[in-house]
């Protein structure tokens, strides 16, 4: 097998060895990404050599790829938008900090829909990224570039940011596993917000080793992120004891209604059948409100992002254009062209659907309304888990479709993040791990969902399920 | 019933010039997922309290002791335009 088709965590085991070098394993994925980058579109900017700290600990040299709305320092950080070209950041993340300290190789910007709007990663000022098993189909998104890069061994491991799902359905596209950690866990500082009280970083991996490993170098309390949780962070490698005797596990029965391909119903079930062999017990729950999320996260999302994309004006950095190129203009004429060239169409869409559900006269019919319908769906998650350790469905009603189905109906694109904006809307975390691919060879992934800062018992099951189970073990040929 | 009008209306409200063409093409975007929306409307909401966080957030408070900053230089690295150490915009006042 070639070096970068390995796990982070073999990898870290050969490095410490000696039996290969940091330099080694970056130069087998630089050569990967040369091979099959202009197929796969992962990457938005691809770094030559890789970005480091030289004073780092050295004690996780894996070469990671990370989601271009995180800022890396004097790097192109463009959230794959005309509108932010040629910005570069004047700081770090928290997460690349941490990412930097441990020893961590960023090799580039993973390619991203526009400010993380989509579910297809097709929405890109720099053009679609394709699903390595099948480049006739979508990654998923919008965190398409880092779940593609990492499914293609384009990297090692990869950050994303999930806002309704967007580390978990690409994720289940790409056969790989994707976590959105708790809202809080991970520091937001120096992600370039979408929607503020929603978005959460967290890790797209090969295993749920990996995962588990690289949320221990993200998580924790930031003093520049008002909104992470000052709360002890565990070793989440220890929770892979591969016991789940006993656990109790609800399956919603919204979550199997019209709309779910029946080989992803399929497989859910046989994955059922695993975990219950291990020592699980199953029940049928309701989460009574699961058909009002979608219409929810779209009140409450792009309100926030209209007021969140307020900055991108052209007064300060990136993209400024003036209309028919007269420079003497008054400055709100700057602001509106500067943002119809900069912008593309998906955003244009929420900017202006969340100001329209803001404005003056239609607060109370939709945002208030929004914000108290997410209660009831926060109040059937906390109900639950009174009586179940976790919650397990499907992470997408489909398979990854094909590139341009969806582009021109903006609500089916929506509905495809069905089954994962519940937990954004609830704050709680939620992993997608590959379960099994379908008759065409296409990945479909499993959904885990607990209680608050409850990772632990999501990496218990996941990582019981993989290891009876051997798909996070077939590779992409490219 | 979203119109051409409305969709001029909230583009300017959002700073974003749209011509007659885009206009229109958003007006139907915009009224079916409103369509959809109006799904909430079903939900009976009386005595329900909002949530707009799901953490239970505490103002932040730390002691006011001066610390670094980014700095002048280095946010002026990142402008557009500058002049004498400023952002550099169109005249705001005529």
């Amino acid at each position: 097998m070639k070096l970068n088709e390995l796990t982070a965590h073999k990898i870290i085991s050969l490095i410490k060895e000696k039996k290969e070098t940091a330099e080694s394993v970056f130069l087998a994925v630089k050569q990967a990404i040369d091979a099959f980058d202009k197929r796969i579109n992962a990457y938005a900017h691809i770094s030559e050599k890789p970005i480091k700290s030289e004073s780092s600990t050295k004690e996780f040299p894996v070469p990671i790829a990370i989601k271009d709305n995180i800022c890396i320092k004097d790097y192109p950080t463009t959230c794959s938008s005309h509108i932010l070209e040629g910005f570069r950041p004047p700081y770090n993340a928290t997460v690349v900090d941490k990412l930097l300290e441990s020893g961590a190789r960023i090799t580039g910007h993973a390619n991203m829909d526009e400010f993380a709007f989509g579910s297809s990663t097709e929405t890109s000022f720099f053009g679609p990224t394709r699903n390595p098993w099948n480049l006739e189909c979508v990654p998923g998104g919008s965190s398409g570039g880092s779940a593609a890069s990492v499914a293609a061994h384009e990297a090692i491991w990869a950050l994303g940011s999930d806002t309704g799902g967007s580390i978990r359905q690409p994720a289940s596209f790409c056969g790989i596993v994707g976590l959105k950690p708790t809202y809080g866990r991970v520091s937001r500082y120096g992600l370039i917000a979408f929607a503020s009280s929603l978005d959460q970083i967290g890790p797209l991996t090969k295993d749920v080793e990996d995962s588990a490993l690289l949320l221990n170098l993200i998580a924790g309390h930031d003093e520049m992120d008002s909104t992470s949780a000052n709360l002890p962070v565990p070793d989440y490698t220890k929770a892979l004891t591969g016991d789940i005797k006993n656990l109790k596990i609800g399956i919603p029965k919204e979550y199997f209604v019209e709309g779910i391909d029946p080989e992803v119903k399929e497989k859910i079930i046989t994955a059922i059948e695993v975990l219950k062999k291990k020592g699980a017990q199953f029940k049928e729950i309701s989460l009574p409100h699961t058909e009002y999320a979608v219409a929810t996260y779209y009140i409450l999302a792009t309100a926030e992002a209209s007021s969140n994309l307020a900055r991108f004006d052209g007064a300060q950095y990136g993209l400024r254009c003036y209309p028919k190129d007269k420079r003497r203009t008054p400055i709100i004429d700057m602001y509106e062209e500067t943002r119809n060239q900069g912008f593309g169409q998906e955003a244009k869409r929420r900017i202006m659907l969340g100001t329209y559900s803001l404005s003056s006269g239609y607060y109370d019919a939709y945002y208030l309304r929004a914000q108290k319908v997410r209660t009831l769906i926060k109040n059937d998650f906390d109900e639950a888990f009174k009586e179940f350790d976790a919650i397990l469905t499907p992470t997408s009603p489909t398979t990854a479709f094909k590139l341009g189905e969806k582009a021109s109906d903006p609500l089916s694109m929506y509905l495809s993040d069905i089954y994962t904006i519940s937990a954004n809307l609830a704050g709680i975390p939620a992993l997608s791990l590959p379960c099994g691919f379908s008759n065409d060879g296409l990945p479909i992934g499993l959904q885990i969902m607990t209680k608050p800062f409850d990772e632990e018992m999501i990496f218990r099951i996941a990582h019981t399920y993989e290891q009876n189970t051997d798909w996070h073990k077939k590779k992409v040929t490219l | 019933m979203v119109s051409k009008k409305d969709v001029q209306y909230i583009s300017h409200l959002s700073r974003i010039y749209t011509d007659d063409q885009e206009a229109e093409a958003l007006a139907k975007n915009l009224e079916d997922i409103l369509t959809y929306i109006e799904k909430l409307k079903k939900l009976d909401i009386t005595n329900v309290k909002p949530t707009s966080h799901v953490l239970p957030l505490k103002n932040v408070f730390r002691d006011d002791i001066l610390r670094k900053s980014l700095g002048q230089q280095a946010a002026i690295k990142i402008a557009v335009e500058s002049e004498n150490g400023s952002f550099k915009v169109p005249q705001v006042i005529e």
